[in-house]
């Protein structure tokens, strides 16, 4: 019986793995209100966690708001991309020519910085359309799946190939039972790498026009007017935003990949 | 299901049987002019060093690789036909378990592929788990099982259709020697429980003899068949028989066969 090791030799005691990065979080915001509300060392642009707490808990409608745009968008561009992603894989793995065919253009899709198509996205697309936000992020997240995946789908061991040829199992049955099950961890990999994506291109294609909300958009217009409160309040939505992405895709990745193989 | 209705077709049969991989620098022969017929029930084993083209014969006869020339028939059948019809169960030296699938999962896999419905599935795994005394652990997954279990829900999964043949390639080469004679006797156990032909692929002597009713030994470039020794152990393979005279003779003559003349002992010179 192989049970895992759960814990190394060097593994800290569970207590202290919880308590260390409470601590460095308390001792940063001390040094924080410190240099802000007491010393007042600071510059003008960076307020203290007092006041951006004040304005979070004051304008916490319109960061919902603001939130839940910039997270749709963020989340239509995922699931899109990987979609994509996924199906693509799928062809290129089926056959040779198409993955012949798609490889350069990933290439150079995986290579165009996502900033450089966003103001003409955004253009193409109007101030009243979501759909250049959303297409950016789609183009973000379909990189990393549609690699991951690909590579997943050719993960077959011959032993487990051979089982399935020698149980008379027909191409359908191979792929259902063995390659896609197998390609699986690969996905879910490639979904948490592309989450964090979508949720950055979202926000940073607000930075390049398009509609007047979003989470990007706001960051940018009160930091210009000056209200760094509010736009550290915002920073925070946006952080928030890619946690609960980054969070879910991990416990997606974690769930899928409990099984090591023999 | 099937049921024997005529023992008199064999379980295999090689005529002429060869394979030649073409590669870069010329063909390479595998293996020649095979000729072998296994009895329905019959306990044969391929030995011989590496090269010897044994595990290449039991992949034409398991379809997984198609002879260049000769005829092989598996009840009659052409090897294809036999293999679309499931009359063989197949192990092989790694158990090839699916990580993701629980130990009943992976018992019922070759079931789910030939549509048999969900209650009849439960009620087989659970006589399979039995039968390979894995019952307490259907529900484990594979990497939460020691190497040795891991080959007795392969070896399960193998006989999850009653299979008339069961073809195995060194399924036990993996393990240390505790662990392989105890599969040897749980093999020959259920090898008579279930009546079903075996062809064991091995490089072990000791192993072929004690599990055999025919040894087939073989000899490396060209691969071809070069002896085959009855044991006529009988039915009995309990472990005393690992201790008997009969048992060393035969396990000294297929050693002499597979070294093409009688071993000196170092001793005797």
């Amino acid at each position: 019986m192989t049970l895992r090791e759960v814990q190394g030799p060097t593994a800290l005691p569970n207590w202290l793995r919880f308590v260390a990065p409470v601590v460095v979080g308390i001792l940063l915001v001390a040094v924080w209100v410190l240099a802000v509300d007491v010393l007042k060392i600071a510059p003008r642009m960076v307020p203290g966690p007092a006041a951006i707490g004040a304005e979070l808990a004051l304008r916490i409608g319109i960061i919902g708001d603001d939130m839940l745009i910039t997270g749709t968008n963020a989340l239509v561009g995922l699931l899109f991309g990987a979609l994509l992603g996924v199906v693509l894989a799928g062809f290129a793995a089926a056959a040779r020519p198409i993955d012949g065919m798609l490889a350069p253009l990933v290439a150079a899709l995986a290579v165009v910085p996502i900033v450089a198509l966003t103001p003409i996205l955004n253009t193409m697309f109007g101030a009243s359309s979501q759909f250049g936000r959303q297409a950016v992020a789609a183009i973000a997240a379909f990189i990393p799946v549609f690699i991951n995946v690909l590579r997943g789908l050719r993960q077959t061991r011959p032993v487990h190939r051979d089982l399935l040829r020698a149980s008379g199992a027909t191409g359908w049955q191979t792929f259902r039972k063995l390659t896609l099950p197998t390609a699986l961890p690969y996905l879910v990999t490639g979904v948490r790498i592309a989450a964090s994506l979508a949720v950055i291109s979202a926000l940073v294609a607000e930075y390049f026009g398009g509609p007047a909300d979003g989470i990007g958009t706001a960051i940018a217009s009160y930091a210009k007017s000056g209200r760094a409160a509010l736009a550290w309040a915002y920073v925070a939505g946006a952080i928030a935003i890619g946690l609960l992405f980054f969070l879910v895709t991990s416990l997606l990745e974690r769930l899928v990949t409990r099984r090591s193989p023999v | 299901m099937t049921t024997v209705t005529t023992t008199s077709i064999p379980a295999v049969k090689a005529e002429g049987v060869g394979k030649t991989f073409p590669t870069k620098g010329g063909d390479v022969v595998a293996l020649t002019g095979v000729e072998l017929e296994v009895a329905a029930g019959e306990f044969v084993s391929l030995i011989g060093p590496s090269g010897c083209g044994k595990s290449t014969l039991l992949r034409l006869i398991a379809d997984l690789d198609e002879a260049s020339t000769g005829t092989l028939e598996i009840f009659g059948k052409p090897a294809r036909a036999a293999r679309v019809d499931q009359d063989y169960g197949i192990a092989f030296q790694q158990s090839g378990l699916l990580p993701w699938r629980t130990v009943a999962g992976n018992m019922a896999l070759p079931l789910e592929l030939h549509g048999v419905g969900a209650a009849d599935r439960v009620t087989r795994v659970a006589e399979l788990a039995e039968l390979v005394g894995l019952s307490d652990f259907v529900d484990r997954y594979p990497d939460q099982l020691s190497g040795g279990m891991q080959q007795r829900v392969a070896i399960a999964r193998a006989l999850a259709e009653h299979p008339r043949l069961l073809l195995m390639d060194e399924p036990f080469g993996a393990l240390d020697e505790m662990t392989r004679e105890y599969l040897q006797s749980e093999l020959a156990r259920i090898a008579a429980e279930t009546a079903a032909a075996v062809v064991f692929v091995t490089h072990s002597i000791p192993e072929a003899v004690f599990l055999s009713d025919r040894v087939v030994v073989m000899s490396p470039r060209p691969g071809r068949i070069t002896d085959v020794i009855e044991t006529g152990l009988g039915a009995n393979r309990a472990e005393a028989l690992r201790e008997s005279p009969e048992y060393f003779a035969k396990v000294t003559e297929v050693r002499e066969a597979l070294h093409g003349a009688p071993v000196e002992r170092a001793n005797e010179r």
